[in-house]
């Protein structure tokens, strides 16, 4: 059914740490191993010149210019945020697409898909994409076939993403309890939503990257204030009149 | 928004369809006999017609039948409601008209208001969505009907239909001004976005991707907004002036024909400029708008 649950009684999502983050798209490549996996995430032409490709997060890259320092790189991991208020849910005339009540996870059912679109079109933050040769949507679903999987070791039952990352910038955890990790973090880092005002209510939240302060002076600044002597100075003083 | 072609075809001749349907239903025209049923079969072709290239949008169209169960939340759902009552109460009209049957007249007024109804839960569609401001707007349902409501009574050759043309052509230009400011008036921005204007201001310096992906084909098209001036006069030119003038020449059913096939290439031209110039959100994570 697309009607929302009123509520969730967990509100499982990852909080994304923009500033330990170095852009190495580890969790891109780690994602599309793990739900490449059974049915997949067909690439068109992967070899050839034209190469294109169902993907459930993107890393991109982002120049800030910061109004008294130098400006920053920042790396943005892209994908669902299983908003609270997901507007790709309610569009869905067949019910593929759905919110979980036991744990907020947005997910599809290919089943029902019949490809239409329409979701994609209401994600403000395009985390769904069509998979071409399949013809059904496909989305981040947390790594549902991980994180309740009593097969695989305790500490791999968490979205692969999270599992890959090298520095630690990706967190998994319940953000409906104030005590767990990941709200923690939010609450000690200020995290914070993409486009609130959309409306969405994302459970996925985003760390800012700390202030750096201003910029430190280039090592070589304090050889500009050396007072020439002798002749040069003499020579110094002349032509500072002219 | 990228403009493909069935779902132009779909929204336009359904919609045409639908409002001639809707006059037919109302009893403007009370024909009998064989051109009651043409008049009838060119209804339901155009808007049976509209629904069948729809489906060709469609990525897995075998689960068609499902997109019937959500009218609670979706609006294509109830569309896929609609567009079936309506057919189907219509039908018992066009028989009583083609074999004289005496129906009662409120069974083709309801069809008819019915016919209306499903107009409206195609624009609802679109209008729906937040992240294409410039849908999200009142004035796209009140596009939509004043084309199926002009479309329909010049089919009919109803009295009206010169100035229901102009009312399109007004509408039309109401929805580009308002959509023009409507993506600056939502307010995202590549910070709000990211969530980086806490920081400073944002650009692009290395895409996510080189080559397409699905995100940038279907929603950040670009393409040909450069003649969207051209096209809008052209639009309105066809869609609502051209015909509405033809209509008042003496020129009798050829006249509706000429007026109705011109009215029709307007249209076309005009929900092409609706998708092309529909601008999502999206576009703000690959520098499309700043």
């Amino acid at each position: 059914m697309t009607a929302l649950p009123n509520a969730t009684a967990k509100k499982l999502g990852l909080v994304i740490d923009l500033d330990t983050c170095v852009g190495c798209q580890a969790c891109v490549t780690a994602c599309k191993g793990w739900n490449d996996a059974g049915i997949g995430l067909s690439d068109q032409d992967p070899y050839g010149a034209d190469p294109s490709g169902t993907f459930l997060n993107r890393v991109h890259s982002y120049q800030v210019a910061v109004p008294d320092g130098p400006a920053q790189v920042v790396t943005f991991p892209r994908s669902c945020l299983h908003c609270d208020n997901a507007p790709c849910v309610t569009v869905c005339p067949t019910g593929a697409s759905y919110k979980r009540a036991e744990d907020g996870i947005v997910l599809v059912n290919e089943d029902a898909c019949i490809g239409c679109g329409l979701c994609a079109w209401a994600c403000p933050y395009g985390a769904r994409e069509m998979d071409a040769d399949q013809g059904v949507m496909k989305k981040c679903t947390l790594c549902v076939d991980r994180i309740y999987n009593d097969n695989l070791l305790e500490e791999d039952r968490e979205p692969a993403c999270v599992r890959t990352c090298p520095t630690n910038a990706r967190h998994f955890g319940d953000l409906a309890d104030p005590e767990s990790k990941v709200s923690q973090l939010v609450a000690e880092r200020g995290g914070y939503d993409l486009m609130p005002d959309m409306g969405t209510k994302p459970t996925n939240k985003y760390l800012p990257p700390r202030q750096k302060g201003p910029g430190t002076a280039d090592p070589l600044t304090p050889l500009l204030d050396i007072k020439a002597t002798g002749i040069a100075g003499w020579l110094d003083r002349m032509l500072g009149k002219f | 928004m990228h403009p493909a072609p069935s779902v132009i075809l779909f929204s336009t001749l359904s919609g045409l369809g639908f409002g001639f349907l809707a006059f037919l239903g109302w009893g403007v025209l009370q024909p009998s006999g064989w051109a009651a049923f043409f008049l009838w079969a060119l209804g339901y072709v155009l808007a049976v017609g509209g629904l069948l290239a729809s489906t060709f949008h469609l990525g897995n169209p075998k689960n068609a039948l499902k997109a019937f169960t959500q009218w609670r939340t979706s609006w294509l759902s109830r569309e896929a409601w609609a567009s079936v009552a309506t057919l189907v109460l219509l039908a018992p009209v066009a028989l009583s008209d083609i074999f004289g049957l005496g129906l009662l007249p409120v069974v083709g007024q309801v069809g008819g208001m019915l016919a209306l109804l499903t107009v409206f839960t195609t624009a609802m569609i679109y209008t729906q969505i937040k992240a294409v401001p410039r849908w999200h707007h009142w004035l796209t349902p009140v596009m939509f009907l004043s084309f199926a409501v002009a479309g329909g009574a010049t089919l009919a050759g109803h009295v009206w239909a010169p100035i229901l043309l102009l009312v399109v052509g007004a509408v039309l230009w109401a929805l580009w001004r308002v959509g023009d400011g409507a993506f600056a008036k939502a307010g995202q921005t590549m910070g709000t976005a990211t969530g980086l204007d806490r920081l400073g201001v944002p650009s692009v310096l290395d895409p996510a991707h080189t080559a397409g992906n699905y995100l940038k084909r279907e929603m950040i098209f670009v393409v040909g907004r450069k003649h969207a001036a051209k096209l809008r006069k052209i639009a309105l030119a066809l869609a609502s002036v051209a015909p509405a003038l033809v209509l008042l020449l003496p020129l009798g059913v050829w006249g509706i024909a000429l007026a109705a096939a011109l009215h029709l290439a307007g249209a076309l031209a005009a929900r092409w400029l609706f998708f092309a110039e529909a601008e999502h959100v999206v576009g703000l994570y690959y520098g499309a708008r700043r």
